[in-house]
């Protein structure tokens, strides 16, 4: 019984909040162009940045500092995982061996994953996509990893280091911006340089963000199988 | 008291965010909230997305035959890249305190938890 009442007070609460918020949405109509600041951006992305994706563009290049930001949550969670998970000594403890289908298919897979994950990155300026969802991708290849074997482990030795590295370059692509221009993060490859103009809309464009969008890939990417090997370990007791 | 008129893309962002709500309220397992949680994420970020959209329009991908005046608004996208990134982070972080939750006390309900601890 009280649950049905418990249930009962819930829906009346959601359909309370239902009714304001669709309230609030009436008064947005659907589909119109309602763009301010987005204008100046579609107009000047090609000129500004030398990308013809103007999201990534927005993310990497005018927005870059939040982008450092967001990559510095990341990391954050990704320690504090680490933290919360922390063992003396951790192992995997897995028992069941993945199917056969499943074996079979991640060893296929596995190379044509990175591969993937690594287009959506390096593509990251032409293509939707970019630095976060490819490094997902490539976490991806080594989640199945785990799903298929008992005792695989991804390489801590090169992943950790990689990680860091990728952090510290993206801060490193920001101050010779600084060196060279005039602020944090400023467009140095294609501002100063002007590199890729020939070839717009083409892999070898967009000044920084592929070099950006690589080391997010690489860092997220590792961060994220790093996520996933602190959860799929448990502590073993000698 | 009038029924609003929303478009559909709104009705959808709005029934997935009202049902992880709803999920959130009812369910007492830990791990289920936590979907519940997810389940308003990305009704959230659906209702960002179709905010920007403009009826007509491609993608804000200039290429040929797609000029500044036929894309979308950029910036929601841009936006809702980031609020995926940062709910994958948090999703994380929660899911590794439940797993510390469940070594703790043996269980995912979130009553008993609460009995056990007082």
């Amino acid at each position: 019984m009280v649950s049905v009442l418990k249930r009962s007070l819930a829906i009346i609460t959601l359909l309370i909040i239902g009714y304001w918020l669709a309230q609030g949405l009436a008064g947005v109509p659907f589909g119109q162009d309602r763009m301010l600041v987005g204008k100046y951006y579609l107009e000047n992305v090609k000129a500004q940045t030398g990308a013809v994706n103007a999201v990534t563009a927005i993310v990497v290049n005018y927005r870059g500092f939040d982008t450092l930001g967001e990559v510095t949550v990341l990391f954050i969670a990704s320690t504090g995982v680490g933290a919360l998970l922390w063992r003396r000594k951790k192992r995997r403890t897995a028992k069941t061996e993945g199917s056969v289908v499943l074996r079979t298919g991640s060893e296929l897979l596995f190379p044509f994953i990175l591969m993937f994950g690594t287009y959506i990155f390096i593509h990251g300026h032409l293509t939707p996509g970019g630095g976060f969802p490819g490094g997902a991708t490539i976490a991806t290849a080594f989640l199945i990893l785990y799903m298929a074997f008992v005792d695989y482990e991804i390489p801590h030795r090169l992943f950790e280091p990689l990680e860091g590295l990728a952090g510290m370059g993206y801060v490193l692509v920001g101050l010779i911006g600084l060196a060279i221009g005039s602020y944090f993060l400023f467009d140095w490859i294609w501002q100063t340089w002007h590199w890729g103009a020939a070839n717009l809309g083409r892999l070898f464009s967009g000044g920084f963000i592929p070099i950006i969008y690589t080391l997010i890939g690489l860092k997220v990417g590792t961060e994220l199988s790093g996520i996933v090997d602190s959860m799929l370990t448990e502590e073993v007791r000698e | 008291m009038s029924v609003p008129h929303i478009g559909l893309y709104y009705f959808g962002a709005l029934s997935l965010v009202l049902v992880g709500i709803y999920g959130v309220l009812v369910k007492k397992n830990l791990l289920k909230i936590l979907i519940s949680l997810s389940i308003v994420e990305t009704g959230v970020n659906l209702l960002l997305i179709s905010v920007g959209y403009i009826t007509g329009r491609s993608a804000p991908i200039l290429s040929e035959g797609i000029g500044p005046k036929q894309a979308v608004d950029p910036i929601p996208q841009a936006l809702v890249l980031t609020a995926i990134v940062i709910g994958v982070a948090t999703t994380a972080m929660a899911l590794s305190v439940a797993i510390t939750l469940y070594e703790k006390y043996g269980t995912l309900n979130i009553e008993e938890i609460r009995r056990l601890r007082g």
